[in-house]
């Protein structure tokens, strides 16, 4: 097997299919591409439904069906079903708009397992300015109750930055209210529109010590009722993330043309060869693309990451944000307070602009 | 957390909410509990408890099968069952 000899090969746990790039509203924190598939380049129904038994047959037991927005998909429906019949628990990650009341029973009827909706704040007029969309609030709404109503768990998705991290504790009782029984406090990392929008984004060093208190507190007030899951945003943290359960070991992800990554950022990292699912099986991508074993197992690590103790924990952290943030992407992810360029990190934390965000589009 | 040993009605019948579910599969190494974006490995003996929490069976019949199968005092297996069961309902994982 592959894997740089250092580990055995483990089996992906979950896959994320990014069934579209299209979606109506334009987040600026968005962690997809600059450049995003076109339409004309997504794979189609009989492709996707080979990826998902492909998937299962790999060991993957969940699929996320994420975007953009998988509402723009006219053949939702038909995917969905042949997710669940490959016999994978069937995630429906949406903005809510581009859902209707029927689809969403249509998609029950086809296997779906549970839904997340994101919201954008606690208030409609500051959410629907973050969305870049008039009306995505309301719609939201209106689609967490019908969710509900089917008795489909949901997960609310807060994703948190300087204009609404200070309203923690409203959007969790959204959240309640909702009917949610999870919600993810998802503070904005720093990839593809995000990493263009960062200034405009970024949290101030006090608003993430008060939110972190929040969260704490959120979550002592309401245990046994939503569960709230939360980490601390890259740039305050002192030990970087296990970036995706460690490169190449937990999941996979397929864009909307097809190309099989590591995680959905990869594609920023300049030199690695992606296959994609028109020319390679899924197992045989897994295995055997350049891509998957370039930091696999640990051979390829740098110091301080080399000789860490850490470094089967959190695999050196996150390979995009080391390119991103010192061009190497070899390098100990500078979130790190080991890595040598973690100062630069801390720095680029203080950096807070109020100009107009650059809003995700085609 | 201190609820986590609160008793549990004998006549409560456990049961996994829609959209959680354990499956056997053996890429991943055997039993899993499938749950809104989060996958727990279950041991043996999680896997044996969880089985049985259909809905239809009450705790106490559930307990007395557990006793009865693995020979085990029934208070033991009470306490063990108690402290996973309330563990599983705190994350959203069952319904008491």
């Amino acid at each position: 097997m592959a894997g740089n000899g250092s580990a055995p090969l483990h089996s992906p746990l979950g896959l994320l299919a990014e069934l579209t790039h299209r979606c109506p509203l334009g987040c600026p924190y968005c962690s997809n591409p600059l450049t995003l598939d076109p339409r004309d380049s997504e794979l189609d129904t009989q492709i996707w439904a080979r990826v998902f038994v492909e998937a299962a047959a790999l060991g993957v037991l969940q699929v996320h069906l994420s975007g953009g927005e998988p509402g723009a998909r006219r053949d939702l429906i038909d995917l969905m079903a042949a997710a669940h019949n490959a016999g994978l628990y069937t995630n429906l990650i949406t903005s809510a708009v581009g859902i209707t009341s029927e689809t969403l029973r249509k998609l029950a009827d086809a296997g779906l397992d549970h839904v997340q909706i994101s919201i954008q704040d606690s208030e409609r007029g500051r959410a629907d300015h973050i969305a870049g969309y008039d009306g995505a609030f309301a719609r939201k709404q209106a689609l967490a109750a019908d969710v509900v109503s089917l008795k489909i768990p949901l997960t609310v998705n807060v994703v948190v930055h300087r204009a609404n991290i200070d309203r923690i504790a409203e959007m969790v009782s959204l959240a309640l209210g909702l009917g949610a029984s999870r919600v993810e406090i998802a503070h904005v990392q720093y990839y593809g529109w995000a990493l263009r929008n960062r200034p405009m984004l970024m949290p101030t060093a006090k608003q993430v010590v008060r939110a972190a208190e929040s969260v704490e507190h959120l979550r002592q007030q309401h245990h046994g009722e939503i569960v709230i899951d939360a980490v601390v945003p890259d740039y305050f943290a002192r030990l970087p993330k296990p970036c995706v359960g460690g490169w190449g070991r937990r999941s996979l992800n397929v864009t909307p043309s097809g190309k099989v990554l590591p995680c959905h950022a990869a594609e920023s990292i300049p030199g690695l060869e992606f296959w994609s699912v028109h020319e390679h099986s899924l197992a045989e991508i897994w295995e055997n693309s350049p891509a998957f074993n370039a930091f696999r197992g640990t051979d390829w690590m740098t110091e301080p990451c080399r000789s860490c103790e850490r470094r089967d924990i959190d695999f050196g952290g996150c390979r995009c944000q080391a390119f991103a943030l010192t061009g190497d992407a070899r390098a100990t992810d500078p979130v790190c307070h080991l890595a040598p360029s973690h100062e630069a990190v801390a720095a680029l934390a203080t950096v807070q602009e109020d100009a107009p965000y650059a809003y995700r589009r085609m | 957390m201190a609820e986590a040993s609160l008793p549990i009605p004998a006549d409560a019948r456990p049961r996994l909410p829609r959209g959680v579910r354990l499956v056997h599969n053996e890429a991943q190494g055997g039993w899993v509990l499938l749950a809104p974006e989060r996958v727990f490995k279950a041991d043996a003996i999680a896997a044996e408890i969880v089985k049985r929490c259909t809905g239809d069976a009450t705790l106490e019949t559930i307990v007395d099968d557990l006793a009865k199968t693995f020979n085990a005092p029934r208070e033991r297996i009470l306490a063990d069952v108690t402290v996973m069961l309330r563990g599983l309902a705190d994350k959203k994982l069952l319904e008491l």
